[in-house]
């Protein structure tokens, strides 16, 4: 029931009615007895289309009416158009009782499709419903069918959507239609639409009359967004990162057996499972990287390699993919240097989940040094701990040659000839800061913020130039203020844009790095990356961080780590004092197998009822993962699964040695001894050893 | 869930409305004394058509429709300033007394709404009773009154719903469609009954449905809809038989039916609508494939269908209305997004479409209430997380304790 107001009815009203339902109730008694008996008389069609006529919405009766034309049709005296046009009518006068009936529409459709009727009448019909709800979204369906139907063009549809709009630009449906035959007729690169820029010009300023004319109407602003995007974006997937970087030299320390051998900066990573991850990470989720699209040349290498994407969900598709070298079994000589040559897409076969192909090949080089080590590396550590106490975190000065800091996003992106893309996005901009001159809007500033960053995007691939950060951030800040029911919306931009300026460059890191060393620890160099305290409620830019091992997150607002998976090399996490509300939100850690210290205390675990990353998570309920119902019984004995479901899964496919949980409402007794029996690699759980 | 009853708010005549808006404010404007307002307004108006003039410099001058076209809209904007003023002083006012969740008049009155077959709602929405079931049950459910219900009753007039083929129909003699056999799946599975049914013979049904290109139709007469897709991922899930469809070509058909804003509609090329959005990131949710949506894109579209007053529309520049507290707010939630939204403003502008004194919720404050309007009312609530209401799955749009009970016990 749809905007009837909520009254009492009056006297006559109420017998009126009556006799309606004493009438409706009637027909449909008599309509399921036909149905049911299968009869099929003019005077049993009359009783349903009376019946349809009143009340649209019975499905039933619309098959019985197919039912019936199929019937009749088999008489050989029968004539097709005329019953066809019998239903054709019939429809007409339901629509017009109710125009959003889905019955109505598709029965048409039915009709439509024997191919008896004209599909000319369809037009004009359309236009005086379109006419009186240019917003109904089954007509605008139904108008695709039938100029499909009647082969009209797309350029004479995109007429049409023209007029819809100059009669009033506040059309949402027709803005949409818009956009999907531009798309179409960019696909199939229709003269005069392609390439893309011959059209945006005019569609950017189309799309002004309709933001600028009235800002709060929100009628043309997704397709104005649209149209950066169209701008901005290669169509084809781009490499925008790597681990370990071109031009890179990794240093192993260890003996010749590279058992004990860890990564120059931190403990663990090797040592354990004695691979060395190789990290790709793309602009766009991909498919088909394997050992055909990507060659890999080296002497450390003795196996077919298998790539394995970083993705939490059913297809395999992701915009990071990682390989592990295996060296365990490998005699490495001390004081070699091995290198290493990958190249990436010089055979076809990576493709973007839009079906564009791979289009830079390139390739990335480094190199790998085995060093002596100096000390013995004790096996488990022992009873040493990982503090996250300031004074075990010393300021650098400036980077060694031997910190493996990824430098600023490598420079994987095509080379244009053109320059449109920056010229539109700045006369864009030059746009829309006249509009705020004269009228202070949301969508004004939001777009302004996008704009920026966009063309920051576009001229760091020029000339590595990144300028209007500042004014960006100042405008998520007024965005805030302007629109406090969005808030949190623009806090969650603010914090991509900061993140993105600390990390885009190795100066502009310096500052957050620092060694780790505490008491005992005699050798130095372990760089933390500490973004602690920064309000941040969301992470970004990860493909400027994938050489973390150890990163500090902690006094934040973040409910998740989304992206985090991409940083295999991470060992060490702190998430204290943030707000990570459920245990699936954490599902991002599964895929980071060298993880071995996670400090989560003092967040919201267990204070919430409501799960929002339940289905971010692999679990059975999205058939991205059995339950492993074995193991869950030998580890946890009876304990009931519906209650620690999301636990055992997070922490079951985890080897971590140091959790610390205290300060969630989740933590108490029971649960902890839960976590003891899944993590038996666990050392220290909360301050307390576990012996 | 389903009716085939469309969930747009059925209020845009077209641009009739604004002209009539235009008319009728001016005077409204002149009646109420806004005399300096309304100079104000022409001031403005002035203002607007020279930054328009000056933007459109270097293309040829409006042309006189799109000239009008622009002053009703004006108009449009400034009524709706003044209408949002005065709602921001109701608001304020009303700030005092935050009403509460009316739970046991809502159960009273679902109950009542089980039982009556006479009045001429129930007469028209008969041949869809599978589905009042399944809300009104649902309802109860989450407001912990399940107990109150005579399951051997409503499972037997259930079974009696079920046809050969293995579909259900909406009611006792109606045809089977794949939309009741939904809610009869989900009616079950509340009463944990599903032992009652034959499930290769539902799975058979469903199977059957699936196209060429992933697609389903709702039943055998061909209608395709990405609700079916949802519908049939949905029930299949719900009796451990995904496995029997291709999932890999219903995924593929469901993102052939994104669109620019990151939505979804009905078909390709379909409209995005907040109901289809559900259906889409519903069904990509139970197979894994959430990596498919634009989050971003998708929940900034989401987080602007609240609306000053609080509540939630399906498309953009429409009337809000509570259905949509569950068809955005699920999806929202499914995505990881549902903190872009006011919640606070949400929570009120529901319990403000309550009929305090016999139950029930409407679609807008003051409108007539029906079961439908007040499971999403309460659905919503419960991914508001409102004390009180127990949680309800945002996928399967069933409390969490019956999903998990699903897919966690052995």
């Amino acid at each position: 029931m749809h905007g009837r107001p909520r009254k009492a009815l009056k006297q006559e009203d109420e017998t009126a009615l009556s006799a309606k339902t004493e009438k409706l109730r009637s027909l449909q008694a008599q309509f399921l007895a036909n149905h049911h008996n299968r009869i099929y008389s003019k005077e049993a069609l009359d009783v349903s289309a009376k019946l349809l006529e009143v009340n649209p919405e019975c499905y039933t009766a619309w098959n019985y009416r197919k039912l019936a034309v199929q019937h009749h049709l088999t008489n050989s005296d029968s004539d097709p158009h005329s019953i066809f046009q019998g239903e054709l009518k019939l429809v007409e006068i339901a629509l017009r009782k109710n125009f959003k009936s889905y019955g109505a529409w598709h029965h048409r459709k039915w009709v439509l499709s024997k191919g008896h009727s004209s599909i000319d009448n369809e037009m004009r019909l359309l236009n005086g419903f379109q006419k009186a709800d240019p917003r109904n979204f089954h007509a605008w369906n139904y108008r695709r069918f039938v100029t499909e139907l009647m082969k009209r063009s797309d350029e004479d549809e995109l007429k049409y959507t023209e007029e819809v709009i100059g009669a009033n630009f506040s059309n949402y449906s027709a803005w949409h239609n818009r956009s999907v035959l531009l798309s179409n007729l960019l696909k199939r690169k229709a003269e005069g639409y392609f390439p893309k820029e011959k059209f945006l010009e005019e569609e950017f300023e189309h799309v002004h009359n309709a933001i600028f004319t009235d800002p709060d109407d929100q009628s043309g602003w997704f397709y104005h967004l649209w149209l950066i995007d169209q701008t901005v974006k290669t169509d084809a997937p781009l490499l925008v990162s790597s681990w370990p970087s071109h031009g890179s030299s990794i240093t192993l320390i260890g003996d010749n057996s590279l058992q004990g051998c860890h990564l120059s900066l931190l403990n663990g990573t090797l040592s354990d499972t004695a691979t060395l991850p190789v990290i790709l990470n793309f602009n766009l989720a991909v498919e088909g990287i394997n050992s055909s699209t990507v060659s890999i040349k080296s002497e450390l290498l003795e196996e077919e390699l298998v790539w394995k994407p970083l993705s939490m969900s059913n297809s395999n598709t992701a915009k990071v993919w990682v390989v592990y070298l295996n060296l365990g079994n490998m005699e490495l000589q001390s004081s070699k240097t091995y290198s290493v040559d990958i190249s990436i897409g010089h055979s076809e076969g990576i493709v973007s989940s839009n079906e564009n192909h791979y289009g830079d090949p390139s390739q990335i080089s480094f190199k790998v040094f085995v060093q002596t080590a100096s000390i013995k590396h004790s096996e488990g550590q022992g009873g040493k701990r990982t503090t996250w106490k300031n004074t075990n975190f010393h300021k650098i000065d400036h980077f060694q040659e031997s910190d493996p800091i990824l430098s600023a996003v490598q420079n994987h992106h095509i080379p244009t000839t053109s320059n449109w893309h920056a010229e539109e996005i700045g006369e864009e901009i030059t746009q829309f800061r006249d509009l705020l001159s004269e009228y202070d809007c949301k969508i004004g500033k939001l777009t302004l913020a996008r704009l920026l960053t966009a063309l920051d995007l576009l001229s760091s691939q020029h000339d590595g130039r990144i300028s209007n950060t500042e004014e960006v951030l100042q405008l998520y800040t007024d965005l805030i203020k302007l629109d406090p029911t969005h808030s949190l919306y623009y806090k969650d931009e603010h914090s991509l844009i900061s993140i993105q300026q600390i990390t885009s460059t190795r100066d502009s890191l310096l500052p957050y790095c620092h060694y780790y060393r505490d008491e005992t620890e005699t050798i130095t160099g372990y760089v933390c990356l500490r973004l602690q305290n920064l309000s941040l409620s969301r992470l970004g830019s990860i493909e400027n961080l994938l050489w973390v091992q150890m990163l500090d997150l902690s006094h934040n607002e973040l409910q998740s780590i989304e992206g985090l998976e991409a940083m295999q090399l991470l060992s060490c996490l702190n998430l204290c004092h943030n707000k990570i509300g459920s245990f699936t939100a954490l599902g991002p850690l599964r895929l980071v197998k060298s993880l071995k210290v996670l400090n989560i205390s003092h967040n919201e675990l267990g204070c919430h009822s409501v799960d929002t990353t339940r289905y971010l998570c692999p679990s059975p309920l999205s058939h991205t993962e059995e339950f492993a119902w074995d193991r869950f019984e030998i580890l946890t004995g009876n304990v009931s699964a519906t209650k620690f479901w999301e636990a055992f899964l997070i922490f079951g496919s985890l080897a971590l040695t140091e959790l610390n949980i205290i300060g969630n409402a989740v933590a108490d007794e029971n649960f902890r001894s839960f976590l003891v029996k899944v993590l038996p690699t666990l050392k220290w759980l909360d301050d307390e050893e576990l012996s | 869930m389903f009716s085939p009853f469309s969930r747009v708010p059925s209020v845009s005549l077209g641009f009739l409305v604004p002209i009539t808006v235009l008319v009728s404010s001016i005077s409204l404007l002149v009646r109420l004394g806004f005399r300096f307002r309304f100079l104000e307004c022409i001031c403005h108006f002035r203002s607007v058509l020279t930054r328009r003039r000056k933007l459109r410099s270097n293309c040829v001058a409006p042309s006189v429709t799109s000239r009008s076209c622009f002053s009703i809209n004006y108009a449009k904007r400034e009524v709706r300033i003044l209408c949002d003023k005065a709602k921001e002083i109701l608001m304020e006012e009303s700030n005092v007394q935050m009403a509460e969740l009316a739970a046991e008049k809502h159960v009273r009155y679902i109950l009542s709404v089980e039982k009556r077959k006479d009045n001429f709602e129930s007469v028209v929405m008969e041949h869809l009773r599978m589905s009042g079931a399944y809300w009104g049950l649902t309802a109860l459910d989450l407001l912990g009154k399940l107990g109150s219900v005579d399951v051997d009753e409503v499972t037997s007039w259930l079974l009696s719903c079920q046809h050969e083929s293995g579909g259900f129909g909406g009611n006792i003699g109606h045809d089977p469609h794949i939309l009741y056999t939904l809610s009869a799946l989900q009616v079950l599975a509340l009463f944990d009954k599903m032992d009652v049914i034959d499930v290769d013979k539902v799975t058979n049904y469903i199977v059957s449905l699936q196209n060429e290109d992933g697609s389903f139709s709702g039943d055998m007469w061909g209608e395709v809809d990405t609700r079916f897709s949802y519908i049939a991922i949905c029930c299949l899930s719900i009796l451990h038989r995904l496995d029997k469809i291709n999932v890999e070509k219903a995924v593929k058909y469901i993102i052939s039916c994104k669109n620019m804003d990151g939505g979804f509609g009905c078909t390709p090329g379909g409209e995005s609508h907040a109901g289809q959005i559900f259906c889409c990131v519903g069904a990509l949710a139970i197979t894994g494939s959430l990596d498919l949506v634009d989050k971003d894109l998708l929940g900034w579209w989401l987080c602007e269908r609240q609306v000053k007053s609080g509540g939630l529309n399906g498309r953009p520049e429409k009337l809000p209305d509570v259905c949509y507290s569950w068809w955005v707010l699920s999806s929202l939630t499914m995505i990881d997004r549902v903190h872009w939204i006011s919640k606070e403003k949400l929570i009120r502008f529901i319990l403000d479409c309550q009929d305090t004194e016999n139950g029930g919720i409407s679609d807008r404050p003051d409108d007539a209430v029906d079961v439908f309007h007040t499971f999403f009312g309460v659905a919503g609530l419960s991914l508001l997380e409102y004390t009180g209401v127990k949680p309800i799955d945002p996928a399967y749009a069933l409390p969490v304790d019956v999903v998990n009970r699903i897919f966690f016990t052995k």
